[in-house]
């Protein structure tokens, strides 16, 4: 029994090897549900991640906030923070959120 | 940037709406970093190599001043540190550890094991749980892919950047069951032996995500058996969903009121 091919995608994303271990023959009704690769653009919108290359400077959570204000979407969250740990700066002058800015 | 600035770049998996649901499953994976590290003295690259190989394993650390936990001690897993290029007194590691590991006081404390000092000059982080760097895109990318599609009708690019959140899914053991077990799923009921039509290998009390045989997320729950003994069982509980990721009522009510 062969399954769709996106089950398999799903394992080369990361290259997991576990085999799939078949329990009974089964197939899928179309008229439930839908493929995650068939989804229309605002459908995957909401159901997916994107992976962004941090840029230095702002936090995890601003970085989550603009793609949130970008997107137009009500909910985004992160996968670990990732923060640049503003040492020896009070959270007033940390140049994060003013990034664009001179820090000294 | 000023001074006393780590820059600190590299993956940072976002999920959007419903994603945000399997995003604390990325949040407690494995994590990969690339550090540089400054040495404030002269020191030979072997006595440094043994002082990483003594911060390898578990160790205990207790997060900094500025961080985003409770300053509690407690223990981190560090599963290898590498030396790959040095120069004077840099040094460029790469690290894979558990979640939560500061890399910061990592360098720091290999710092007041040598006697010396140390810190962290830049970091880069190269994994998170599934998502390397292989996918990854810019800030500018994403605004660009964006206007093509609110402005020029181009979706395309926006398509290439977006990652099905079902991709989160990497790495853990999976079981897919049939249409007319998801929607109970979905209403937050156990998987059962009769429903499952295919399951990659797990032991009790592992972390398990169920999938539709269109490859949706349904839901992610923990295992109340081994999976060795599924093959020989007719019924019975198998999988307890924790977070259920699919909308009620997407595919049929299968049960009797």
């Amino acid at each position: 029994m062969k399954f769709y091919d996106f089950i398999y995608k799903i394992d080369n994303f990361c290259y997991y090897q576990n085999p799939w271990i078949i329990k009974k023959e089964e197939s899928t009704s179309e008229n439930f549900g839908i493929y995650p690769d068939k989804r229309d653009l605002n459908t995957l919108i909401t159901n997916s991640i994107i992976n962004i290359d941090k840029p230095p400077g702002p936090t995890s959570h601003e970085v989550a906030y603009w793609i949130k204000r970008m997107l137009k979407v009500n909910k985004v969250g992160h996968g670990g923070t990732l923060e640049p740990f503003g040492v020896g700066l009070s959270q007033s002058n940390r140049c994060s959120t003013n990034w664009y800015r001179k820090c000294y | 940037m000023g001074w006393g600035y780590p820059k600190v770049t590299g993956v940072l998996p976002i999920g959007i709406e419903n994603a945000t649901k399997l995003i604390t499953y990325v949040t407690k994976s494995g994590k990969e970093y690339v550090c540089l590290m400054r040495v404030h003295c002269n020191t030979s690259m072997d006595t440094l190599k043994s002082i990483l190989k003594e911060l390898e394993g578990e160790i205990y650390q207790r997060p900094p001043v500025r961080s985003s936990v409770k300053r509690r001690l407690r223990t981190r897993k560090v599963n290898s540190i590498d030396i790959l290029d040095y120069s004077e007194k840099l040094y460029l590691l790469k690290i894979s550890s558990s979640p939560g590991t500061y890399m910061r006081k990592l360098c720091h404390d290999a710092g007041i094991i040598l006697g010396c000092g140390a810190h962290m000059i830049e970091l880069r982080r190269t994994r998170s749980g599934a998502f390397s760097e292989k996918n990854i895109v810019t800030m500018q990318e994403l605004a660009e892919a964006i206007y093509m599609w609110r402005n020029c009708r181009d979706e395309s690019e926006l398509r290439n950047i977006l990652i099905p959140m079902e991709y989160a899914l990497c790495g853990m053991p999976k079981v897919i069951v049939d249409d007319f077990a998801v929607n109970s799923v979905a209403y937050g009921a156990s998987i059962n032996v009769p429903g499952i039509v295919a399951y990659q290998e797990f032991k009790k009390g592992d972390t398990v995500a169920i999938i539709t045989l269109k490859g949706e997320a349904v839901a992610i729950g923990e295992s109340v058996i081994n999976s060795a003994t599924l093959n020989n069982m007719e019924k019975g509980e198998v999988i307890r969903p924790k977070r259920v990721i699919i909308s009620k009522d997407i595919y049929p009510k299968a049960w009797k009121k």
